[in-house]
């Protein structure tokens, strides 16, 4: 029997919180302005698209604290045990001193009206700890998910790129403390499962994964709670109650990624974030997607699992995978099965997951020699943007020149993530030129009828499906044109 | 005698940074929902409307009532006074909905919490029965429903326009959709009320207009405008969207702050606060224009449709803006445009940034852009023969002269700095070697006139304190929304006096302090409170020269303000010295200060006047990128020459310019507003409405404020307004997508991109422009 602790404990700023009575839907942002008082961070949108309430959390990994922006409003505060919490309160010295961020921020006027701009000192500050010289395209990355509406966010940039003229990172007031917090931090980490509250209240927290398996599988109705990019939304906006809920954020099974010669496994406790070294270095194809989803803090929260386990249409990550023929591997009690990715999905609302059963994780194989490979998203924004539509297609052309396979998947185009099976089927054998491309793009009108939204229109949605595999084949041939941010 | 001090400069025209930035990036500068509540403070949340127009049948809230954490609810049957919060005063814009429901999203009632969330999750529980009727959603349905206007429209005509029409060599008439925009303030609506002795309320209100908040909670409350205060600090935004919008909010805290005898404070979520409250007017124009085979106007006719919502709210002066503007920068020997405010079962539009002004000019360059592509030039060439004159052909639709043009001479500059030419020519080359990624340019200028038409409002006052240790306190009508106006006018006070800013506690605003002020809007505040300032300090000044001349035995001309303090005759004394001393001689260190704009003139009658003071002017070059695949384009760069006058503070200013163009920007590319066929708005939160970010700003952006600009009218410190006219300089976005998609059909075809040009606008451009080149 686990060692059970009925409290959440982290570490606010320097002083270390201990709570004993919390509801599962508690947001971080709510327990700051209205328990602690701590008004610097705001609430902007209550839905972790505007950044105003950034604060930094920070986790042991291995031997150092590695400090994440997130979005406190949507982050409950249940997935803090553990923890270092970082408000924009904290980064001033004792006698008003200003940190460097902030007094580049000052210096290069990159406030305005100034709402936003603690969400922006947070999430530069950030940067500035892993990136002190940060190039623009580094810069306006950390910031996807911050908006910000007065400044046109010119100031911000050089205030970003000065910070490091008004001190280095080793010279972090903050840095000086570390060593203590991070002491504190291992005690905290005592590796107890957490359990608080009874009935719609109650929450759990295994600290591993059999644990977690073992708990889900006596309570299927309990709601997993990864990253809460979604699930933190159910509650902001709807009001929805979520417990009896499990939160999976301190199971280190589930942030392992493994990899041998053949493929890497990613268990569904991975962020984004995590992901992003080791999917560019096995598909350097999808690393403008992987830098376009979502903001900075979003991907920080967000997890491989979440994304494929709410069923989306619209997630970004299914459609690649399902490309690549990626295996997704469910667990239930003791109970493993494994399926193809792409049969997850069933409609809308529905995935094949049965009661009890959770996703673990998902194999992606290594796209094989002389394959080509590309994910396109499409969205009214560039950045931090939910797809239009999201395509991503792979193709082996054989040594006579014909399509010896074909895989094309698409997000936004149907109730699922789903393949474009009448458009590989033109395709397929057929001899890869424009001629097989321009016969084959009215296919997609029998493989997807796609609806017409505040996105984009249906019209659209499939015009620019045909001209993706337009374009895909253009750049398999060497005639590919890109938009790349910067270049003109 | 005192030695002369080093420390204190001239104040004005200094780029001194934000008085707030400090307390900004500390987290410690306080909005209102960041005031430690008074104990016991209660939290309303607002009950919204689920059909875009209805009869109410019945409104059922005994489950709200008896839900857990529930106070009260407020209804109609709670309003002491008038359901009614309508700025023009036409009583069409009640608090709650009453009889019809004529928006979705209108609030219906509201109910009182011990907590935010218990009223919020109560609010749900409302039993609404609504009998639906039919609505009219869009400029479009409402012209062809023959909808009613919300308010009367307004006509400008000058010279002949039938005989212009009849004669021109060359006609063009089209239809442009211009679209809306949500202000996306980072702080949503918010107000707390705190119930005081008698009929007193103290109201904490984001509002750009403290005193019609005041005057709507009184006529809500029915009692007097004196027992009501109203003090703002600090908004996290507003570019007109608290111009009214607040005082909805601040009517229901002050209701349930009487009703209950405890502080209230009410914060719609960020779905509730776009759904429910009112955003930059879209607009369709149609327009027939004559022109000769120069490219020249003759005559101009156009009606403004504008979507005004189910009020009147401010409808009637933001397209009688569009109509000032139809000009933009240019001469049309004949002109007549008529607005049409139209009535909308959509939420009420209302000011922002622009005021009706950015639709007006986009369609002067809507058909600026037609005339070229119909004579195959450049629209530059076409802009620059249009251009007002100086002399002559200088005369607006509106009968004002326009006597301070500088546009000439802006263009130019930017032109040559931008090397537009040279790019222009590189972007064609581009064009014709690149099959997928296609570039445009646009050079497009900017004329905006300052001033509010409403001329009554052109007026400020100010209070200054000057205490005995020489510290002064400053308040005035204008408030503070991130633009700068709090340290502009501290600036000016600063420099009036001859001493630091450290000197100057900078007040919050408030009704209290100074009565009877015009909301800070229309670009007005530093040109008005700057001035009431100045005012101020001019009576405090001269009692002071008096006294000092009497006590250090001068003749007043012999008391000189230097840095630091005063030289009377031979001696120097300090500031703080020279106050003491008249603190102990009795001399009264208050003072009111008062402005009225001078020369302005309106008769919306006969639509003659001279309603601007001056014009602003500027200009903007955009380069783009489009990708004719997918119809997702990036710009490239951008360049900007603007005119401020002889800028207050440069740092300021420069950051009006680069924020408006950004804004601007938003407005004409990503943000989208996109209502259902059920009346419902679909984009109303950051994950459906985008707004620009860091990585949508061009990588080359260089903006310069035209150094030898000096207004030509006796403005504080000769500088001129800028809040509002750097917005219409992302017109150039739009014509440089223009051109690029254009370039799809060998720039045959006019493009005619209607706003906002999302990627889906981009790539159906391209799709038309090449079937009509197909024939």
């Amino acid at each position: 029997m686990a060692n059970i602790r009925g409290a959440i404990r982290f570490i606010l700023n320097n002083e270390e919180i201990s709570l004993t009575e919390v509801s599962p839907t508690t947001t971080l942002l709510d327990f700051l302005r209205l328990d602690r008082r701590l008004r610097g961070s705001k609430e902007g949108c209550a839905e972790g698209d505007c950044g105003a309430c950034t604060v930094l959390v920070g986790r042991l990994s291995g031997d150092e604290i590695i400090y994440d922006s997130v979005t406190a409003c949507i982050r409950f505060v249940a997935s803090l045990d553990g923890c270092h919490v970082v408000t924009v309160e904290h980064l001033a010295a004792k006698d008003g001193t200003l940190h460097p961020v902030q007094q580049a921020m000052v210096d290069h006027h990159g406030s305005q009206c100034g709402f936003c701009t603690p969400g922006f000192v947070m999430s530069l500050y950030g940067l500035w700890m892993r990136d002190p010289n940060p190039t623009t395209a580094a810069i306006e990355r950390a910031l996807q998910g911050n908006l910000c509406r007065c400044t046109g966010y010119a100031p911000i940039i050089r205030a970003a790129k000065a910070i490091s003229s008004y001190g280095a990172p080793e010279a972090d007031p903050l840095r000086a403390e570390r060593i203590k917090i991070k002491a504190r931090l291992e005690t905290l980490n005592d590796g107890s499962r957490v359990e608080l509250g009874e009935d719609a209240e109650k929450f759990i927290i295994p600290a591993h994964l059999d644990e977690l398996a073992e708990i889900y599988a006596d309570m299927p109705r309990a709601r997993i709670v990864a990253g809460s990019t979604d699930v933190g939304l159910w509650v902001t906006k709807f009001m929805r109650d979520i417990g009896p809920a499990i939160f999976i954020g301190n199971i280190p099974e589930l942030r392992r990624i493994a990899e041998n010669d053949s493929e890497v496994r990613f268990y569904a406790g991975v962020s984004y974030s995590e992901a992003l070294p080791i999917i560019t270095n096995y598909f350097p194809q999808l690393g403008e997607l992987w830098n376009r989803f979502a903001g900075e803090q979003v991907r920080n929260m967000g997890t491989i699992g979440g994304n494929i386990a709410n069923g989306s249409p619209i997630g970004d990550t299914p459609p690649p995978f399902i490309a690549l023929g990626a295996k997704l591997h469910l667990r239930q009690g003791e109970h493993r099965r494994e399926i193809k990715l792409e049969d997850y999905f069933l409609d809308y609302g529905k995935q094949d997951r049965r009661p009890g059963e959770f996703v673990e994780s998902v194999t992606i194989p290594h796209l094989p020699a002389g394959e080509q490979f590309a994910t396109y998203k499409i969205s009214k924004r560039r950045d931090e943007d939910i797809s239009a539509l999201c395509g991503a297609f792979r193709v082996f052309v054989n040594d006579t020149g014909h399509v010896g396979m074909v895989r094309i998947a698409f997000g936004g185009m149907a109730a699922t993530p789903k393949r474009a099976k009448a458009v590989e089927a033109a395709l397929d054998g057929q001899p890869w030129t424009v001629e097989t491309i321009e016969a084959a793009v009215g296919a997609f009108a029998s493989d997807f009828q796609p609806i017409g939204d505040m996105r984009a229109s249906a019209a659209y949605r499939l015009l620019v499906a045909q001209n993706l595999l337009r374009r895909f084949h253009a750049e398999t041939t060497g005639a590919g044109q890109r938009l790349v941010r910067g270049a003109a | 005698m005192n030695k002369h001090p080093s420390v204190a400069r001239s104040q004005m025209h200094e780029a001194t940074r934000h008085d707030s930035g400090p307390k900004h990036v500390a987290g410690a500068a306080e909005y209102i929902d960041d005031i430690i509540e008074p104990a016991g403070t209660m939290h309303a949340y607002l009950g919204l409307a689920q059909s875009a127009h209805a009869e109410i049948v019945d409104i059922d809230l005994s489950a709200v009532r008896t839900a857990p954490g529930v106070i009260g609810v407020l209804g109609i049957d709670d309003i002491p006074g008038h359901n009614d919060v309508s700025p023009s005063h036409k009583h069409d814009e009640p608090i709650f909905a009453s009889g019809e429901v004529q928006f979705w999203g209108q609030p219906m009632f509201a109910v009182v919490g011990e907590t935010r969330e218990a009223a919020r999750r109560a609010a749900q529980l409302a039993k609404i029965e609504l009998r639906p009727l039919p609505f009219i959603a869009d400029v479009k349905s409402a012209q062809a429903a023959g909808s009613r206007l919300v308010t009367e429209p307004l006509k400008l005509e000058r010279g002949d326009v039938n005989k212009g029409m009849a004669e021109a060599p060359r006609r063009v008439a089209g239809s442009m959709a211009i679209g809306g925009q949500d202000h996306f303030y980072l702080e949503g609506q918010i107000a707390m009320a705190i119930p005081g002795e008698d009929e007193d309320v103290t109201v904490f209100s984001s509002t750009q207009h403290p005193s019609e908040v005041q005057l709507m909670v009184a006529n809500v409350l029915g009692v007097q405008q004196h027992a009501v205060t109203v003090n703002v600090r600090r908004m996290g935004g507003g570019f007109g969207g608290k111009e009214t919008q607040g005082n909805l909010f601040a009517a229901v805290v002050a209701l349930a702050a009487k009703k209950w005898r405890r502080a209230c404070k009410v914060r719609p979520d960020r779905d509730d606060d776009m759904s429910a409250t009112g955003k930059r007017h879209d607009f369709v124009v149609d327009y027939d224009v004559g022109y000769d085979e120069s490219g020249k106007i003759l005559a101009v006719d156009a009606v403004y449709g504008a979507r005004a919502g189910f009020s009147s709210d401010l409808s009637g002066p933001v397209t009688d803006r569009a109509l000032f503007h139809a000009d933009n920068a240019y001469w049309y020997p004949a002109v007549r445009v008529r607005s049409e405010p139209l009535y909308t079962n959509t939420v009420s539009n209302t000011a922002f940034r622009g005021f009706g002004g950015p639709q007006g000019m986009l369609a002067a360059e809507r058909w600026i852009e037609d005339i070229a592509y119909a004579l195959d030039r450049d629209p530059l060439d076409i802009r620059k023969a249009n251009f007002y004159g100086t002399d002559d052909n200088n005369i607006t639709p509106y009968h004002q002269t326009v006597s301070d043009n500088i546009i000439a001479r802006i263009v130019d500059e930017l032109e040559r700095s931008s090397n537009y030419q040279a790019r222009r020519a590189a972007v064609k080359k581009h064009n014709a070697q690149n099959a997928v990624l296609k570039k445009g340019i646009a050079l497009t200028p900017v004329k905006f006139g300052i001033s509010f038409t409403a001329t009554w409002y052109n007026q400020a006052g100010a209070l200054v304190h000057v205490y005995k240790d020489g510290s002064i306190h400053l308040s005035h009508g204008g408030t503070e929304m991130g633009q700068g106006l709090y340290i502009k006018v501290a600036q000016v006070l600063a420099d009036a006096f001859g001493v630091g800013l450290d000197s100057i506690k900078i007040m919050a605003t408030s009704t209290g302090k100074v009565p009877n002020t015009s909301a800070t809007a229309a670009s007005s505040g530093s040109d008005l409170n700057g001035m009431a300032a100045h005012d101020a300090a001019r009576q405090i000044k001269e009692r002071l020269v008096v006294h000092a001349a009497k006590i250090y035995q001068c003749a007043e001309e012999a008391v000189v303000w230097v840095p630091g303090g005063i030289q009377a005759g031979d001696e120097f004394v300090s500031f703080e010295a020279l106050i003491a001393s008249a603190y102990l001689n009795r001399v009264q260190l208050s003072a009111t200060g008062f402005y009225t704009t001078p020369k302005i003139h309106w008769d919306r009658a006969t639509g003659r006047g001279h309603p601007f003071y001056y014009f602003a002017y500027g200009a903007a070059v955009s380069e783009v990128t489009i990708d004719i695949l997918t119809g997702e384009y990036q710009v490239d760069r951008v360049d900007i020459l603007h005119d401020v006058g002889t800028s207050l503070n440069p740092a300021v200013d420069m950051g009006q310019i680069e924020g408006g163009f950004i804004q601007g920007m938003g407005w004409l590319t990503t943000e989208e507003l996109v209502w259902d066929d059920k009346g419902q708005l679909r984009t109303h939160a950051p994950s459906t409405y985008k707004i620009p970010l860091a990585s949508d700003v061009p990588p080359i952006f260089n903006v310069e404020i035209a150094e030898w600009s000096v207004n030509t009218e006796p403005t504080i410190g000769r500088s001129k307004a800028v809040g509002e006219p750097p917005l219409m300089l992302a017109m150039s976005v739009v014509e440089a997508l223009s051109m690029a998609v254009a370039s799809v059909g060998d720039y045959k075809v006019a493009p005619r991109l209607d706003t906002p040009v999302t990627p889906e606008r981009v790539l159906m451009g391209c799709e038309r422009v090449r079937r009509e080149v197909r024939g």
